[in-house]
C-alpha cells in the first residue's frame, strides 16, 4: 500500500530525514516514535507532499506521489495534524466538509453525496450532535475528533496522523485511537501515525518504528521494538519495559530518577 | 456561490437601493428619492412612466449623480471585495488595501501615469488603471516579502511593512504633485478619496476592470475557506497553495487598483465591512464575499452622501468621512481582538 522508499528531505541544508524507507500494508498500522526534533513531524510533512524531498520518493500502489497534483495527492492521503491548529469559528459540519475538498472542483460546490459522506464522518466519530458549535467551543478531545472526521470524509486509503494524542486527557487519548483502530479495520486503511507516548505505541501500532536523528533505529513489532536496550540508548534514561497485565504488550517504564545528577545544586529557601 | 440561507441577501440589496436612491437624491439640489426612484425606473427598457418631473432632473440625475453614484457603489463594492480577499489569503484580520500599503501603491503607479505623458495625456482614462495595477502589485510584492516570517505572516511585521512602505509610496506621489503642473495638482484632493471625474466615462472605464475583479473573487470563497486552516493542511486537503494564493492576490490587487485609480484612495471600507459582515453571519466566505461586496457598495455610498451634505454645497473628500468613521472601529477592533472567537 504505501511505500516510503530511501527519502532523505533536508532543510537548510540540514539532513533532518536520512534515507528512510518504510512499508505499510492495508489494515496495518505503524506508530513512528523517538525523541523530540528527530524528524517525526518532518516525516508526515514529507509523505504528504508539503515538503520536497531531496531524493527518495512515496509510493502508494504503483503511484508516486510525486508525479500527482495537490488534488490527486489528496485523494490518496488525508493528514490528521493537532488541534490546535484549526481556525475557531467555523462550525464542526463547514470543517469536516472540507474534507471532500479533493472532489469539489474549484468552485467547491457540495452535492448531497458529499453532506451524506460528512455526516457519516460526525457520526462516526461521535460528532453528529455537534454540527452546529464553533470548533473553537469544542473540548480538545472534541476538536481532534473534528480533524479524524475531516479526515475519514476525504476517503482516502492512507490515513498520516501527527501526534494526535498529544494534548488529549487519558480518556481521550484511548478514545481517540480506539476509532482510528475502528477506521483501520472498516476501511482497511493503512496507517502512519506519529506518537510520543512509547505506552500507546506499545498498545495500538501493529509494528513501531523508532526514528532517531533522522533515521530509522529500529523496525518491527512492538515487542521487538520497544525493548529496554533500544530505548535507554536513544532516549538516554535507563528505561524497564514489563509486560502489560491484561495485553501482554510491552508497557514502558522510564527510570528518571536513576539518572538523578551528581552535582546537586540547592534551590534557595 | 450563494450558500446559506437568502435573508442576508435580500436585506443588504434592500440597504444598496436605499443608498442608491438617497445618494441620487441629496445634493445642492435635492431630488426627493420618489422621484429618484421613478426616474431611474423610467430607465428600465419597456418601462412606461411618464416623464412627469421638472426636465432640469434629467441632466442632475442621468448626467452627473447616477454616474457618480454607480462609481461609488462600485468603488465600495471593490474595496470590501478585495478587503475580504486579503484577509482570507493573509489569515489576518487586520489586512485590508489601505493598511498593507496596496491603496498607496496604486496611487503612487496612477500619479506617474498622470504626471508622465506617456502615451499620449489624452489616453489617461486607460492607462492609469494600468499603471494603478503594476504599482499594486510591486507594492503587495514588497511588503509581503518583507512581512513574512517563515511561511507565515503575523499581523505585527504585516501592518508595519505596510505602514512604513504606504507612507514611502504616499510621500512620493506627493512629490510627483508638488513638482508638477496644475492639471496633476487636481490629483491631489483625488487622491484623498474624492472622485474628481464626472459623467459616464469613468464609470464605463472602470467597469471591465472591477467585473473581471469582482468575479474572480465571488468564485474564491470555498478556497479561502480551505485556506484558513494554514497552508500546510489547505495542501494536504488538495488546494495548489502557492498558485491559488497568487491568483487571488493578483484577483484582488486589480480590484483595489481600478477602485483607486478612478475614486482615490478610500482607507477602512476594506476593513470595516468584511468584519462586521463575518461578526454578524460567521467565517464561511461562501457567504462572506458576496455580501461583503454588497454591503461595501452601500457602505461607501452613505459615507460619499454624508460627504456631501456635510459642508455643502462643498463636498468633502469621501476618504475622509471614511477615515473619521474607520479609525475608531479600527481601534475597537484592535482592543477586542484577544478575542478571536469570530474570526
Amino acid at each position: 500500500m504505501l511505500d516510503i522508499k530511501s527519502l532523505t528531505v533536508e532543510y537548510y541544508g540540514t539532513q533532518i530525514l536520512k534515507d528512510v524507507s518504510l512499508h505499510i500494508s492495508s489494515g496495518e498500522t505503524l506508530a513512528v516514535i523517538g525523541p523530540n526534533g528527530t524528524g517525526k513531524t518532518t516525516l508526515i510533512k514529507s509523505v504528504s507532499g508539503v515538503l520536497r524531498p531531496k531524493k527518495g520518493a512515496v509510493w502508494i500502489d504503483g503511484t508516486n506521489l510525486q508525479n500527482l497534483s495537490p488534488v490527486q495527492r489528496a485523494r490518496y492521503l488525508a493528514v490528521v495534524p493537532q488541534a490546535r491548529l484549526l481556525p475557531p469559528a467555523f462550525t464542526v459540519r463547514q470543517t469536516v466538509l472540507l474534507g471532500r475538498t479533493p472532489y469539489l472542483g474549484w468552485l467547491g460546490r457540495i452535492n448531497k453525496a458529499d453532506e451524506a459522506q460528512a455526516e457519516r464522518a460526525m457520526r462516526f466519530t461521535h460528532l453528529d450532535h455537534l454540527g452546529e458549535r464553533r470548533v473553537g467551543e469544542l473540548s480538545g478531545g472534541e476538536q481532534q475528533r473534528v480533524l479524524l472526521a475531516r479526515a475519514l470524509a476525504q476517503d482516502t486509503p492512507v490515513l498520516l496522523l501527527d501526534e494526535p494524542t498529544t494534548h488529549l486527557d487519558l480518556e481521550h487519548q484511548s478514545g481517540f485511537l480506539n476509532l482510528v483502530k475502528n477506521m483501520v479495520t472498516q476501511k482497511n486503511l493503512a496507517v502512519l501515525v506519529v506518537l510520543h507516548d512509547l505506552n500507546l505505541a506499545g498498545l495500538y501500532a501493529d509494528r513501531v518504528a523508532l526514528l532517531v536523528d533522522g533515521q530509522i533505529h529500529a523496525l518491527g513489532s512492538p515487542e521487538a521494538v520497544l525493548t529496554s536496550e533500544n530505548l535507554t540508548a536513544v532516549y538516554h534514561v535507563p528505561v524497564n519495559v514489563v509486560p502489560h497485565p491484561d495485553y501482554g504488550t510491552p508497557l514502558v517504564l522510564p527510570d528518571g530518577k536513576a539518572n538523578s545528577p551528581d552535582v546537586q545544586v540547592f534551590l534557595a529557601p | 456561490m450563494i450558500a446559506g440561507s437568502i435573508r442576508p441577501y435580500l436585506y443588504l440589496t434592500a440597504l444598496l437601493i436605499i443608498a442608491l436612491l438617497l445618494s441620487v437624491a441629496v445634493g445642492v439640489v435635492f431630488i426627493p428619492p420618489g422621484i429618484v426612484a421613478r426616474m431611474l425606473a423610467a430607465l428600465v427598457p419597456g418601462s412606461t412612466i411618464p416623464a412627469d418631473w421638472p426636465q432640469s432632473f434629467d441632466a442632475i440625475v442621468y448626467q452627473i449623480r447616477l454616474p457618480h453614484a454607480i462609481l461609488i457603489a462600485l468603488t465600495g463594492a471593490a474595496l470590501a471585495g478585495s478587503g475580504t480577499v486579503y484577509q482570507g489569503v493573509f489569515r489576518n484580520p487586520l489586512a485590508d488595501p489601505y493598511l498593507i500599503g496596496v491603496a498607496s501603491g496604486a496611487g503612487l503607479g496612477a500619479v506617474i501615469g498622470l504626471s508622465t505623458t506617456w502615451p499620449t495625456r489624452g489616453n489617461s482614462l486607460y492607462t492609469v488603471p494600468i499603471a494603478a495595477f503594476i504599482g499594486a502589485m510591486l507594492t503587495i510584492a514588497i511588503v509581503y516579502n518583507l512581512a513574512r516570517v517563515g511561511r507565515t505572516v503575523p499581523t505585527t511585521t504585516l501592518i508595519l511593512a505596510g505602514v512604513a512602505v504606504s507612507a514611502f509610496a504616499t510621500s512620493l506621489s506627493s512629490f510627483l504633485m508638488l513638482r508638477s503642473n496644475e492639471e496633476l495638482r487636481r490629483a491631489f484632493s483625488w487622491l484623498l478619496g474624492g472622485a474628481i471625474m464626472g459623467g459616464w466615462a469613468p464609470v464605463i472605464a472602470m467597469l471591465p476592470y472591477v467585473a473581471v475583479g469582482l468575479a474572480s473573487i465571488l468564485l474564491s470563497g470555498h478556497t479561502l475557506n480551505v485556506l484558513q486552516f494554514g497552508e500546510e493542511q489547505a495542501q494536504q486537503l488538495g488546494l495548489p497553495v502557492e498558485r491559488v494564493k497568487l491568483l487571488l492576490v493578483l484577483a484582488a490587487s486589480l480590484t483595489t487598483a481600478a477602485a483607486v485609480a478612478f475614486a482615490g484612495i478610500i482607507g477602512f471600507i476594506g476593513l470595516i465591512v468584511p468584519h462586521l459582515v463575518r461578526f454578524s453571519l460567521g467565517p464561511d466566505y461562501r457567504r462572506l464575499v458576496p455580501l461583503s461586496i454588497l454591503a461595501g457598495s452601500s457602505a461607501l455610498l452613505l459615507a460619499d452622501t454624508l460627504a456631501r451634505m456635510v459642508l455643502s454645497p462643498q463636498s468633502v473628500p469621501v476618504g475622509i468621512v471614511t477615515a473619521l468613521a474607520g479609525a475608531p472601529f479600527f481601534l475597537w477592533l484592535l482592543r477586542r481582538s484577544k478575542d478571536q472567537a469570530y474570526w
